[in-house]
């Protein structure tokens, strides 16, 4: 069992997220006693009840006096078992790209789900993203349970909603009262036909099964050290797999490998490495290596064209007619896509890259699989894409007919939506081609 | 299988060198911030590890209010000296000359003068394009929402509502002209965290921080040290010999000592388990009003 669980929320606006949360860090004392002086008397001047927990976690001046979470916020606490980061994100539709941030580095989801109203569009969109990142954890907190009288009926037709729609994943329903504290952090002896484990002992307990070290070696670099001529080190996360000295990996695109000869940290050189871990490699022979190159023994793809799954994040919406930066793994290149997406839209398309990369399915590797598209005027981070599968064929008809340097830039230009993104956008390419 | 898997501080150990690398590889003129506190002691050790064997790539930068403690500015000088770093001192000279102090102008606007205006100036004098702290989400409540890479405006100034997504490990260092960066390598660390990392590798930390018998002034609830000559006694008070620590490192007038016995850290880390106070309570600036710690972020403060 790791040490560490991330876990995210997803739900609709009012189901009681944030008080879910306020309660669970309330009851597992990580709140300390200042803060909650502080939070009763803010209730106090919203004039709300004796003690509101969402106000626990809802952060922000804006979302305080509108009474909605408009972030995601994230939250720390440890038990004795275990120590989690919870990223508590929001509800309202507007804000939808946060529960796929929120997602990304989450192993576990909760979603919450108000025990009068079942399934609604929100929690099927927050469950389609939470599955699209790669979560195939879920927590069902069905709350508000004494609402409908804590009926056994209602939760089970919640539960085996959630069930169908999630099919393939783990899912553990629960059922539970933020608001009163059922179920939370203990057993509650008004649900005496639910046999399971409150929240928090679930959290404290489940097994995640996701186990980065069991997949191949991937090292994508992140800096060359130079320190003084004798040495030469790659330095990186460790994406996936394990590493020895003395193995011999693969330097991606180029190809060409060489042998492990030492893994330098700052305290002491080691033997095997393994993810998540941040090392430094030197090699037997002196290749072309930078930063966006990928350290591998297996080989992972490695081309300029492939399907993804996006996530748009941005309210000036995906436009096909024109070039993005794409960042993956430790590389950004410019890129452009088959065809729109708008704020909150979610969309299979065909993402096409000046350089290739060097990239495995999102659904084999998390950090291999991931990009990010910036948009170049505003630097914004807008979309997120997870990669379903190269696309053949686009390569090699670019081998057959090039387009000269010049002319692409021309193409890059024409395509720009003003002036200065057009420069961004020709500076970029032409720092590609010379690097 | 199961002996591959990294602790939780071996977790957030190497997320923090992943984001400092990064930083070194995306930006032209990064700093990092240097306050003399635990945080920025771990965060030190952290850019050590992550650059090893090159030297650390980045200067440090103190912002000096002038009323720091004694002990914190042998401290740092001696750590800097140590690491081999080089050290940026930037004080707001003109502010001091006005006479600012917090019991002349106010809290609010001596943090404005010494602590924001210092830090901006400073890091629009060295021309710096990304500036990493060692601020901690767990520390405050609109802390929780910030992101690792934190872009402020031309004025130095965070929109919470304009934030980048984050996903997965994916930075994002572009920046539109006149834009900097803001990068907190820590954001995932607890207070509990730093001490345990502290401890686990020996990093050296401020005196202060350890409990022993020192001169105070006990006003309210909070034990104040006597070191600016305009921290004098009112009527009724007597200077008390106090066994105390710091749990955080401020400027002398406005962070308070608690009364503690930890003079080890261990002993600190089984206090820190047993209090029922969290850290920043006993820094008077957090409290002035309603969501200050938000407002001061907004202005420019770290």
């Amino acid at each position: 069992m790791s040490g560490l669980l991330r876990i995210c929320t997803g739900g609709s606006v009012d189901d009681g997220k944030s008080t879910l949360i306020g309660r669970m860090l309330h009851d597992a004392q990580a709140v300390y006693e200042d803060q909650v002086h502080s939070v009763r008397a803010a209730s106090a001047n919203r004039g709300v009840g004796p003690i509101d927990f969402s106000l626990f976690t809802d952060g922000l001046r804006a979302e305080r006096e509108q009474g909605i979470t408009i972030d995601v916020a994230y939250r720390y606490f440890a038990t004795a078992h275990r120590k989690f980061i919870l990223a508590d994100t929001p509800g309202h539709e507007q804000y939808t790209r946060n529960m796929a941030t929120g997602a990304s580095t989450a192993d576990v989801a909760i979603l919450l789900v108000d025990a009068r109203h079942g399934l609604r569009v929100q929690s099927r969109r927050h469950a389609r993203i939470a599955r699209l990142l790669g979560i195939s954890d879920f927590v069902i907190a069905v709350n508000k349970m004494d609402l409908v009288d804590f009926s056994r009926d209602v939760f089970d037709e919640i539960r085996d909603d959630f069930a169908t729609l999630l099919e393939g994943a783990r899912c553990h329903a629960i059922p539970l009262s933020a608001l009163h504290g059922d179920n939370v952090i203990a057993r509650s002896a008004r649900t005496p036909w639910f046999a399971g484990p409150p929240l928090l002992e679930h959290l404290e307990t489940v097994d995640v099964g996701r186990n980065v070290t069991a997949q191949p070696f991937r090292l994508p670099v992140q800096l060359v050290l130079r320190p003084n001529d004798g040495f030469r080190g790659y330095a990186g996360q460790i994406a996936s797999g394990i590493v020895r000295v003395g193995d011999r990996v693969a330097v991606w695109p180029s190809g060409r490998s060489a042998r492990v000869t030492r893994i330098v940290t700052f305290d002491g050189d080691r033997l095997m490495v393994f993810a998540p871990m941040s090392i430094t490699l030197t090699l037997d022979e002196e290749l072309d290596i930078s930063r966006g190159d990928l350290l591998a023994q297996e080989g992972p793809h490695v081309g300029c064209r492939f399907e993804a799954d996006v996530v748009w994040m941005d309210e000036r919406p995906l436009d096909p007619n024109r070039l993005y930066l794409l960042k993956h793994t430790t590389r950004t290149v410019t890129a452009e896509v088959s065809h729109g997406l708008v704020l909150n839209q979610i969309g299979t398309l065909t993402v096409s890259t000046t350089r290739p990369l060097v990239f495995d399915a999102y659904r084999h590797n998390r950090a291999t699989g991931s990009f990010v598209l910036i948009d170049t005027s505003t630097c914004f981070t807008a979309g997120a894409g997870m990669i379903a599968a190269p696309v053949a064929g686009r390569a090699a008809r670019a081998a057959e007919a090039p387009v000269s340097a010049a002319e692409r830039l021309a193409r890059l230009a024409r395509r720009a939506g003003s002036d200065e993104e057009a420069a961004r956008a020709v500076a970029q390419a032409l720092e590609e081609m010379l690097t | 299988m199961t002996a591959l898997q990294l602790d939780h501080l071996q977790a957030l150990e190497a997320e923090a060198i992943h984001i400092l690398r990064e930083v070194a590889a995306e930006f032209e003129r990064p700093v990092m911030l240097y306050s003399i506190g635990k945080d920025s002691s771990v965060m030190l050790r952290l850019a050590q590890k992550a650059f090893h064997p090159a030297p650390i790539p980045f200067p440090l930068l103190h912002i000096d209010t002038t009323y720091k403690f004694r002990e914190m500015i042998r401290f740092r000088d001696e750590t800097a000296r140590a690491v081999g770093a080089r050290l940026i001192v930037h004080t707001n000279q003109e502010a001091i000359a006005e006479g600012t102090q917090p019991f002349a102008v106010g809290t609010q606007r001596c943090c404005a003068l010494l602590k924001t205006r210092a830090l901006l100036d400073a890091l629009e004098a060295g021309r710096f394009d990304a500036a990493i702290g060692g601020a901690r989400r767990d520390e405050e409540r609109s802390r929780a929402k910030e992101r690792i890479f934190s872009v402020r405006d031309g004025n130095g100034q965070w929109d919470p509502k304009r934030q980048r997504p984050e996903l997965w490990h994916l930075l994002n260092a572009r920046l539109r002209p006149g834009e900097t960066i803001r990068v907190f390598p820590l954001s995932n660390w607890t207070e509990i965290d730093i001490w345990q990392y502290i401890h686990l590798e020996r990093i050296p930390v401020a005196p202060l921080y350890f409990a022993r018998e020192r001169e105070v002034i006990v006003r309210g609830g909070s034990l104040i040290l006597q070191e600016q000559p305009f921290v004098v006694t009112m009527p009724g008070e007597q200077p008390q010999i106090v066994r105390c620590r710091m749990r955080s490192l401020g400027c002398s007038p406005c962070t308070g000592a608690i009364r503690s016995d930890a003079d080890t850290v261990p002993k600190i880390i089984d206090e820190l388990i047993a209090t029922r106070h969290s850290e920043r309570q006993l820094r008077v600036i957090d409290h002035d009003q309603d969501g200050s710690m938000e407002i001061k972020k907004r202005e420019g403060y770290f």
